[in-house]
Parts: structure tokens; C-alpha cells; sequence
């Protein structure tokens, strides 16, 4: 069980409302996108669902119990990878079980069972400079896969990359989702991503951001490796493009 | 590859500038261009130096005794001051002026006052060493705490990190670089600083011995110890650089790539 409930969340910053009665959910193993410009708040969404700042108004929700302000029970990932330069790939994945007070040994051997599925073997006693940008955003999910409490937000977290790349990433990344069913909010301001990856996508405009519509991505998973081709894929960039423009 | 034949060479040209420069010496002392008693000839300075070294050996472990101690507490003192600034912003604002103050006195003026208050013992060196050295390694350390990336600190946060741990998984390593930078000023501080409160009262050291050989005129062993001070500053330094490899071995980034 892993769901997460954000209940009519606002927050200003010098006086500035930057989001307005926010309301999303994120149901057990769901990817659900957090579509919108740039600067539109998303990021001081994800600052308040993380527990980094507290909101002004409105509530998190995590199974049912609250965790407004409360850092430490929703992982998150970022367009930086934050690898620590000084440590291995393992080290750096074995951060958060240290963090919990874990042994190191223990805690590497933890770790180093997921390295395999996550297309990391080999890394472990690298150092993030070695990796390149892709191999770097999967070690960084695992972290974040592994401190969390089966809840993740990810905030932009490919558009660093190149587009072949990228396109890679996405694949790997929908693979994965199967296996470790993370349940999983996705910050994205680029529409194709967020359609080929979710099963739900919040539309968040205006100033300050509110939540503008909810689109439902019938498509079942696994999807077609195509299926960014399809007529169906272009609908929903329509109504999307559409709905954008309000 | 290519790099390691680049610093090759780049080193085979300062040392052709110094075997340049001390070739010319040596033909200006050899040909009476400049009196023997003023400027002694390298090959002097070197017999003198080989003539002395038992003599020089004694002073230098007093001395470098004295540096060792200071750079300890010096760098311990550094330490604390750096942490107790970046966990504390009024203790930076209270304390940080007066850091930056104490640069700002000559070493020369305060060691007879240090020789006065602490005799000719061992404790003034050491002070004064310890004054010398502490602040390249708190101002090193305080900005390496300071550069941490905020967003890394965030992560760790969400993750339920305290503040310890924050310090020690970001903060401390981190600021690694700036501190082995300020150690290596630091390191060649102590040596000078050693010898300039030798110079004003003590029984042995290199200072002390280089206050007896200047009244002796005996230049020639005046630049005997030189040659040492530099050789052991550089040693130092050296043994500094060699310190970082051994505790930052992910800064490997120049040879990978």
C-alpha cells in the first residue's frame, strides 16, 4: 500500500501566492504526471509533498496518515543526479540505509542485489564521474527507489539528457516500473514524456498554479515501443496542447 | 600519458632556469664580479651545507618539532572555528572580524611579546605557529562548508538525515579540497613561522642557529639554511599533496579523462 493524498495544498513566498489549492492523488504502482511550464510552481509543489517547506494551507496524506512538513517519508529525485563525487555508485545508492543508521557492509550488500536489475552491474566501485549522464540518472533512481517508502516524486529527471538518450531512459524506466511498481509523481514539462510514461496526467496552469484538468492515458502497460507513433498518442497530445492553452 | 610528458617537461624547464641562474652565480662569485664574504658561491653554500649538516640536523628536528606541534593544534583550532561558523551565523558574525584581524598582525611584532609572556621555551613557538597556521584552514574549510550544494543538502534532509549527518556526508567531504589547500600554506607557514620566533630568543633551532652564524658573518651557512628551510618547506608541501591522493581518491578526474 502506497498511496498519496494532497488535499487543497497552498503556499506563497514573499507575499506571492505561487500554488492555489493544489488537490492531486497517486494510487499504489501509478505514474501520474504534474504537466506544466516552467516556473508555473511545480517545484515548490514537490518542496511541500517532500516535507522540505510546510504549506500554508492544506494537508499530505500518505496511507491515510499525515505528513505535512515531515521530511524522511517521500524520496525524491531531481534533473541533477546529486551523486556525491567523493563516493562509489554503491555508496552513494547505500546513502539512505546509512542514513537510517545501517551498517555499511550490510547496507552494501543491500544494494548491490538491485544493481543487476536496474542495469548498473559493474558500477559499484566507480565513481559518478566515470558514468555517463544515463547511467547516472539509473543509479540515482535506485537511491530513490531505495529510501523510499514505496512513494517517489521525480522532478524532472531526464531532461538533462540528450534525446537518444533520453528515448533509452524512457524505455528503461517503463521496465523497471513493472518490476519494482513504485508508485511514482512525475514533474515533466515536456508533453511527450508525460504521456509515453503515466497513466494519468495533472494539467497545472495559471498564476498562482492551480491544477487546470486531469487526463486519464488509457493506453495499457507494457506499452508498444511505437506507441509514441500511434494516432492514439497524437489525440492525447492534442487535447493536451488544447487544454494547455485554456 | 601525453599530460604526465607535458609536466615532464615542464618541470625540465624550471630546472634548467635554476641550474641557469646558479651557473651564473657561481661565475660571479669565481670571478670576483661580487666579493666572497658578501655572497658566498653556491659550491660554498653547498660545502657548508654538508660541513653542517649533523649541526643543522639537531636544530631541525627543534624546529620542526615546534612546526609540527602548532600546525596540529593550529589545524585542530581551524577546525572547530570553521564548524562552530557554519553552525552558528552569530558566531560567524562575532568572530570572523577578529579572525581576519589576527592576519593582520606582522608575526615579527608579536613574537618578542610571546617570547615575554611564555619565556624561551618551547610554548611561544608553538603559539606562534599555532596563530600562522589556523586561519588558511578555517578560512579554506568555512568555504568549502559554505560551497555545499544546497539541493544535496535538501536530498539528504528529505531523507530523514540529522544535522551530523548531514555534516559528515556533505559538508565534510566536501570542503576536503579547500582544507588540503589551506594545509599546504598552512604546512609552509609553520616552518617560517618556527624560525622567525627562534630568531627572537631560544636555545637551538634553525632560527636560533641562524642568529648565531649571521653574527659569525658566516654567510656561507646563513644560505646553507636557507636551502634547508626551502627544501624542508617544499618537502612538506609535498608530503601535503601527497596526503590529499591518499584521502580524496575519487579526485582522480585529471588522469580519467
Amino acid at each position: 500500500m502506497a498511496e498519496l493524498k494532497v488535499r487543497g495544498v497552498s503556499k506563497s513566498f514573499e507575499g506571492k501566492k505561487i500554488i492555489e489549492n493544489i488537490s492531486i492523488e497517486l494510487h499504489q504502482g501509478e505514474i501520474v504526471s504534474l504537466l506544466g511550464i516552467s516556473g508555473g510552481g511545480k517545484t515548490t509543489l514537490f518542496n511541500v509533498i517532500a516535507g522540505l517547506s510546510s504549506p500554508d494551507q492544506g494537508a499530505v496524506y500518505l496511507d491515510g496518515e499525515e505528513i505535512t512538513g515531515k521530511p524522511g517519508k517521500i524520496s525524491y529525485m531531481l534533473q541533477k543526479d546529486l551523486l556525491l563525487p567523493y563516493r562509489t555508485i554503491e555508496d552513494n545508492v547505500a546513502l539512505p540505509l546509512l542514513i537510517k543508521g545501517e551498517k555499511k557492509r550490510e547496507a552494501r550488500k543491500k544494494v548491490g542485489a538491485y544493481f543487476e536489475e536496474f542495469g548498473l552491474d559493474g558500477t559499484e566501485k566507480k565513481y559518478p564521474h566515470q558514468l555517463s549522464g544515463g547511467m547516472r540518472q539509473r543509479a540515482a533512481l535506485l537511491r530513490t527507489y531505495l529510501f523510499s517508502d514505496g512513494v517517489a516524486l521525480l522532478d524532472e529527471p531526464f531532461s538533462a539528457l540528450d534525446t537518444l538518450t533520453k528515448n533509452s531512459m524512457h524505455a528503461w524506466y517503463l521496465n523497471i516500473m513493472e518490476q519494482i511498481r513504485l508508485s511514482t509523481l512525475f514533474i515533466t514539462h515536456d508533453i511527450d514524456e508525460a504521456i509515453l510514461l503515466s497513466d494519468r496526467i495533472y494539467l497545472m496552469g495559471g498564476k498562482p498554479g492551480k491544477i487546470t484538468d486531469e487526463i486519464i492515458i488509457r493506453e495499457r502497460k507494457p506499452r508498444e515501443k511505437d506507441f509514441n507513433l500511434t494516432g492514439e498518442f497524437l489525440d492525447y497530445k492534442r487535447e493536451i496542447l488544447e487544454k494547455l492553452k485554456m | 600519458m601525453k599530460r604526465k610528458l607535458r609536466s615532464t617537461t615542464g618541470k625540465l624547464w624550471t630546472l634548467a632556469a635554476i641550474a641557469v641562474i646558479l651557473i651564473i652565480w657561481q661565475l660571479a662569485s669565481a670571478t670576483g664580479l661580487v666579493e666572497g664574504y658578501l655572497l658566498p658561491s653556491p659550491v660554498s653554500v653547498v660545502k657548508a651545507l654538508i660541513k653542517e649538516f649533523p649541526v643543522l640536523m639537531e636544530h631541525t628536528a627543534v624546529t620542526l618539532k615546534e612546526a609540527f606541534l602548532g600546525l596540529l593544534f593550529g589545524v585542530s583550532l581551524g577546525f572547530v572555528t570553521a564548524v562552530l561558523m557554519d553552525r552558528f551565523s552569530r558566531v560567524y558574525q562575532a568572530f570572523y572580524p577578529l579572525v581576519v584581524l589576527t592576519q593582520t598582525i606582522p608575526t615579527v611584532a608579536i613574537a618578542p611579546l610571546l617570547v615575554l609572556w611564555f619565556g624561551y621555551e618551547m610554548t611561544p613557538k608553538v603559539i606562534l605557529v599555532v596563530l600562522t597556521t589556523f586561519f588558511p584552514i578555517t578560512v579554506g574549510l568555512l568555504n568549502g562548508f559554505r560551497s555545499a550544494d544546497p539541493d544535496a543538502i535538501n536530498l539528504l534532509r528529505s531523507m530523514g538525515a540529522s544535522r551530523r549527518q548531514i555534516f559528515w556526508h556533505i559538508k565534510f567531504p566536501g570542503a576536503l579540497g579547500a582544507f588540503f589547500s589551506g594545509l599546504r600554506i598552512s604546512a609552509s607557514y609553520a616552518v617560517v613561522g618556527a624560525v622567525i620566533s627562534e630568531w627572537l630568543g631560544g636555545f637551538s633551532g634553525l632560527g636560533v642557529y641562524m642568529t648565531r652564524v649571521k653574527k659569525a658573518y658566516a654567510f656561507d651557512k646563513m644560505f646553507a639554511v636557507i636551502f634547508l628551510i626551502s627544501i624542508i618547506s617544499l618537502l612538506l608541501m609535498w608530503g601535503v599533496d601527497l596526503l590529499q591522493k591518499k584521502c580524496m581518491p575519487w579526485d582522480d578526474r585529471k588522469e580519467t579523462k
